[in-house]
């Protein structure tokens, strides 16, 4: 159990952790979500006791990270951005030496690096440099540092950054597995992952907590209404003339094209549509083409909680394009949901292309 | 801190910096030692010792240039400082690796007086092993130093410049502090300046401008009042002060004079103890930065 109590990080006039105060429960999966540069990394530099904070506290089971460290420490396992690996020693002795480092009793050692390299399927790699090993075992030989010793809470900071997409549905099994004696606190800018790993998602932006609940609610609460995608043959003219006789539509956009228009409505939640416009539009004898029914998906309701102020060029780039044109986004976000396992390893490169052309920026 | 002292003292060993280490100290002193003892057949092997302590300028830099510098680069520190240890188990822990290097190499030199015993008349022993001794815990003063520079660089390169300038100023201080004047007259001035010093580091520590004005001032008075009663008491009082501080007396006194300078093995324990104290600082303040 974390309790996080106001804290506060600033670096010179910049404050990185503005006033974050929340309670993780044992258990449970905790997925971390915001842009880059919203403060997640220093929150959990901070949980773990790698940073002081400029005020407020932490307490790790009853344990304040500055009074107690060690205490709190020990129920701490952390996976930083970086896997801080000693890159000359093999997987084995490195392993070994966290075990020792992390106080874990020499009895238990052997049993627990076993099933630790079976955990994180390492065991063919145990005699290797870590020097030698590709991104991906680097980062499952880090998260083998951070599970050593069990700990209460691991923590794991953008656990799936240059994994490919076979091992990021490993470790999310992995995680599933650890969550069931483990609390789990993940961080990462992938919706998806968070979605579909997490119990409870806190979004994060600008250093301040704009939202801790399950992805459900989130979804359910703050959906902004029905949406409704058409495409009707027909010009925009036609179109708006049929729309303005139509009642409870709150919002429209609408982009014609050469032969059609597209058209973007939405409603209230309680509302259903579709069958109005259809008569609408049939009894105009203008064919709907095409009508689709989208509900908020995670990443409108993270876009709508992070959007207010910009943080970095490259996100508000992303929610620019996505107020433009909201079918793009929500598209993205619904498919993981629909369609399980083959069409995640699709959608998944791209997003985690994404990550890394943002670590590098 | 067990586990982090067996991982560096092994790290020496899986990289290079271990053997050439350990081979350059070989070589230096070795020549030192086939130059005055075997062929020139002088008895005592702590003099050639003595006479090559300059090596400690090149090898204790390098030696300990990674000791800090490295995790800060490759970001290990966040495994070593979020694991249930303590700040000070990891530095310590670093530093007795660094010393059992140097240890590695001392006890190599051990051989040499057993060599002058076999192949000639040996004198004092004692006096040998007690020099050897001291030439360990003079190493260990400058593996402090450089375990504090680099706890302050990221860059091992920059580390290792710095702590060869400061093992230098070090090395040198004796002929340094021979350069100041001996007068009482500036030798107050300079106290009055050591004091104005000490009263704005307090400032800055502890930002209390009260307490620095008064200790300013009542410093200042009290040795201007001092030196109007007494002058002589002024004659190369601060000159005096710093030549205490001269890490390679200690080391002269048993191999030239085979005096066990106890004041000199207690002036290295204290320099090691601060040096370490400091990098603890030093890493406990970058984490609130």
């Amino acid at each position: 159990m974390i309790e996080v109590k106001n804290l506060v990080k600033q670096y010179g006039d910049h404050i990185a952790v503005d006033h974050l105060s929340f309670t993780v429960e044992p258990g449970q999966i905790y997925g971390f979500l915001g842009p880059n540069g919203a403060g997640k990394s220093t929150t959990m530099n901070i949980m773990t006791g790698y940073l002081g904070a400029t005020s407020g506290e932490v307490l790790i089971n009853g344990h304040d990270i500055l009074e107690e460290p060690e205490e709190a420490k020990k129920c701490i396992g952390y996976l930083p951005e970086l896997p801080p690996l000693y890159t000359d020693m093999t997987v084995e002795e490195y392993l070994r030496f966290v075990a020792e480092l992390k106080k874990v009793p020499k009895k238990e050692r052997k049993g627990q690096l076993e099933r630790i390299l079976n955990l994180c399927h390492l065991q063919e790699m145990r005699g290797r440099l870590i020097r030698n090993l590709s991104k991906g075992y680097k980062q499952r030989v880090g998260l083998a540092q951070a599970i050593t010793g069990f700990p209460d809470i691991i923590i794991l900071d953008e656990p799936t950054v240059g994994l490919d997409p076979k091992q990021i549905i490993e470790i999310r099994d992995l995680m599933r597995t650890l969550a069931q004696e483990h609390t789990v606190i993940l961080s990462s800018h992938i919706l998806s992952e968070v979605q579909e790993v997490c119990d409870t998602i806190l979004i994060i932006n600008k250093g301040k907590l704009v939202a801790c609940d399950t992805p459900d609610n989130l979804e359910s609460s703050l959906s902004g209404g029905n949406r409704l995608e058409l495409s009707v043959k027909g010009s925009r003219a036609e179109a708006e003339q049929i729309l303005s006789a139509v009642e409870g539509i709150n919002d429209l956009q609408l982009k014609e094209t050469a032969e059609t228009v597209e058209l973007v409505i939405t409603s209230d939640a309680s509302m259903d549509l579709r069958e109005t416009l259809f008569y609408a539009f049939a009894e105009a004898r203008c064919p709907i083409l095409m009508m689709k029914h989208t509900e908020t998906s995670l990443e409108n309701v993270f876009l709508q909680l992070t959007s207010g102020d910009p943080v970095e060029t490259e996100e508000p780039a992303e929610q620019d394009e996505s107020t433009a044109e909201p079918a793009e986004p929500a598209e993205a976000g619904d498919e993981p949901v629909e369609v399980e396992v083959e069409v995640i390893t699709e959608t998944e490169a791209p997003a985690e292309y994404d990550a890394e052309e943002d670590n590098e920026a | 801190m067990i586990a982090i002292y067996k991982r560096e003292l092994k790290s020496y060993f899986t990289s290079m910096i271990g053997y050439v280490y350990l081979a350059f100290m070989c070589v230096v002193v070795g020549i030192y030692f086939m130059a005055y003892n075997l062929y020139q057949g002088y008895p005592y092997a702590a003099y050639a010792l003595y006479g090559c302590n300059f090596v400690y300028l090149i090898s204790m830099p390098f030696l300990t240039m990674r000791s800090m510098a490295e995790d800060r680069k490759t970001k290990t520190d966040q495994l070593l400082l979020t694991a249930p240890v303590k700040v000070s188990s990891v530095v310590v822990g670093k530093f007795l690796a660094m010393a059992s290097m140097l240890a590695i190499s001392c006890l190599i030199f051990c051989l040499y007086p057993l060599v002058i015993r076999i192949f000639g008349t040996s004198y004092a022993l004692a006096a040998d092993y007690n020099a050897i001794l001291t030439y360990f815990l003079m190493g260990c003063v400058y593996i402090g130093v450089g375990l504090f520079i680099s706890s302050l660089c990221e860059s091992q390169i920059i580390a290792v410049v710095a702590s060869f300038g400061v093992c230098f100023l070090l090395y040198m201080w004796p002929s340094l502090v021979g350069f100041l004047p001996t007068s009482a007259y500036t030798n107050l001035l300079m106290l009055a300046a050591v004091i104005v010093i000490v009263a704005l580091i307090i400032y800055a520590l502890s930002r209390n401008w009260l307490l620095s004005v008064i200790l300013c001032i009542g410093g200042v008075g009290a040795s201007c009042i001092v030196y109007r009663v007494n002058s002589d008491l002024f004659d190369s009082l601060i000159t005096n002060a710093l030549g205490t501080f001269s890490i390679t007396d200690a080391l002269y006194d048993v191999a030239v004079n085979q005096v066990f300078d106890l004041s000199g093995i207690l002036m290295y324990l204290s320099l090691i103890a601060l040096s370490i104290f400091l990098t603890i600082q030093c890493l406990q303040r970058r984490r609130w930065s």
